[in-house]
């Protein structure tokens, strides 16, 4: 029998870029038109200027927005499935406050080193708020689009007014996490060929 | 009529004039589609097939207390309140076309003597405003089957004095709580809200609530709306 070679490990599989960049398309077209939507009946003192807005007015940003959703749910789907029948969940564990403390402190002060394959406590953390927030954001919006036919939705987000508050929070919430996660990639850069490429790290 | 439809037509040249005016938007010109204007239509469509396959004829919109409908109402068009039109409630007749059998038209006095049924509803609008109020008048299942309409047509369509038009699906046109409302916050209609007669539609976003409606009809031929042809996606159910 011929010894066996020890393979080069992909670090990103293809399904996981692909449901990432799907993934990105999809929230920068929601986000942008929410913004455009927000702005018809803003919750707060404040609108998005039209510049950074998808659909100049509420008509088109609603059929922008509306259009998005079906793919932003489908690929989330697809994303859940792949995570949960590959144990690409399992990266997110263990995940235990001692570590989050030592990697966030580490990060802080600029000392966190970057194993490639492998995430932080932080990245850990991060990743699963921004997948909360995903679900959350995916509920409120169905709530707000049918409060009448999925009323248990509208329901679970304390009614339809509320329902837009969360909404709007949730959304708030994934805007801060692209934030920072764009940020991180602009100070470590070698990070994103292998999310585009899949990257190869040794045996 | 003649003046009323002259100077609607020109209130809706104006406010489409509006929007042309706005740069590079999307759906600027509906009759000169573009790529992404095709696309948005087609998924418009699609979404239109999930609304009526989500629809559920017995699930009812939620239903408030007296103490919790908004004052004051507020007044909302695509024109200015100074320029709301008044249509003489003794001379009005709500005219009806397409496929019904009788298509007598009716008198403001007919309408309130048929079966009355009130409601206390929210109004949710595409801008993500809502009101509670409440209104009665004559459930629309109800005057469709008195008036022998075909109820298996696709459409119920309607034209307000002021120009305004738009249409529903007959499953939503036959639930329940749609009515054609005679009465807000129990006095009759005034004439910024609807004045003489209304579609109340807690299922559906606002903007299907037409008010002042002088023609109604049944129909198998997509009849589109005001809105609706400028983009808003047609079912626009809640």
């Amino acid at each position: 029998m011929a010894d066996k070679k020890p393979k080069r490990r992909v670090i990103h599989p293809w399904p996981l870029r692909l449901t990432h960049w799907l993934n990105a398309l999809a929230i920068v077209m929601m986000i942008g038109s929410g913004w455009q939507i927000y702005d018809a009946s803003p919750l707060f003192g404040f609108t998005f200027p039209r510049l950074i807005t998808i659909g100049q007015w509420l008509g088109a940003a609603i059929a922008w927005h509306l259009a998005f959703m079906w793919l932003l749910v489908a690929n989330g789907l697809v994303y859940f499935i792949w995570s949960a029948a590959s144990g690409h969940f399992g990266k997110f564990f263990p995940l235990t406050p001692r570590a989050l403390w030592r990697d966030l402190s580490a990060a802080l002060t600029f000392r966190m080193t970057h194993e490639a394959g492998v995430y932080n406590a932080v990245q850990k953390l991060l990743y699963l708020g921004v997948l909360f927030a995903g679900v959350v954001i995916v509920i409120s919006g169905l709530a707000i689009w049918k409060p009448v036919q999925l009323w248990f939705f509208c329901d679970l987000c304390g009614g339809y007014v509320i329902a837009r508050y969360v909404h709007f929070f949730a959304m708030a919430a994934i805007a801060g996490f692209l934030a920072v996660h764009v940020l991180l990639v602009a100070i470590v850069p070698k990070v994103l060929p292998p999310m585009i490429t899949g990257g190869r790290i040794g045996p | 009529m003649r003046n009323i439809n002259r100077r609607s037509m020109l209130l809706r040249a104006m406010a489409m004039g509006a929007l042309s005016t706005l740069p590079a938007c999307d759906y600027e010109n509906p009759a000169d589609p573009d790529l992404a204007d095709k696309f948005l239509h087609a998924m418009s469509t699609w979404n239109d097939r999930v609304q009526e396959a989500l629809f559920n004829p017995h699930t009812l919109a939620p239903t408030f207390r007296a103490d919790q409908i908004t004052m004051p109402p507020r007044f909302n068009a695509f024109y200015d309140i100074s320029q709301v039109l008044v249509v003489d409630p003794a001379t009005f007749r709500l005219e009806l076309g397409g496929q019904i059998q009788d298509k007598s038209p009716w008198s403001l006095a007919a309408l309130n003597a048929l079966p009355q049924a009130a409601q206390i509803t929210r109004l949710t609008c595409v801008e993500g405003w809502r009101v509670i109020g409440e209104w009665a008048g004559v459930p629309l299942g109800y005057f469709l089957r008195r008036i022998g309409a075909d109820t298996s047509c696709r459409y119920v369509s309607f034209i307000c004095a002021d120009g305004y038009y738009t249409s529903i699906d007959m499953p939503s046109a036959l639930h329940p709580q749609t009515i054609l409302a005679l009465k807000f916050l129990g006095q009759p209609l005034t004439p910024p809200f609807g004045a003489p007669v209304r579609l109340r539609i807690p299922t559906k976003l606002g903007f299907k609530n037409p008010k002042s409606i002088v023609q109604m009809a049944v129909t198998n031929i997509y009849p589109g709306g005001y809105w609706e042809d400028q983009g808003y996606n047609w079912f626009s159910g809640s």
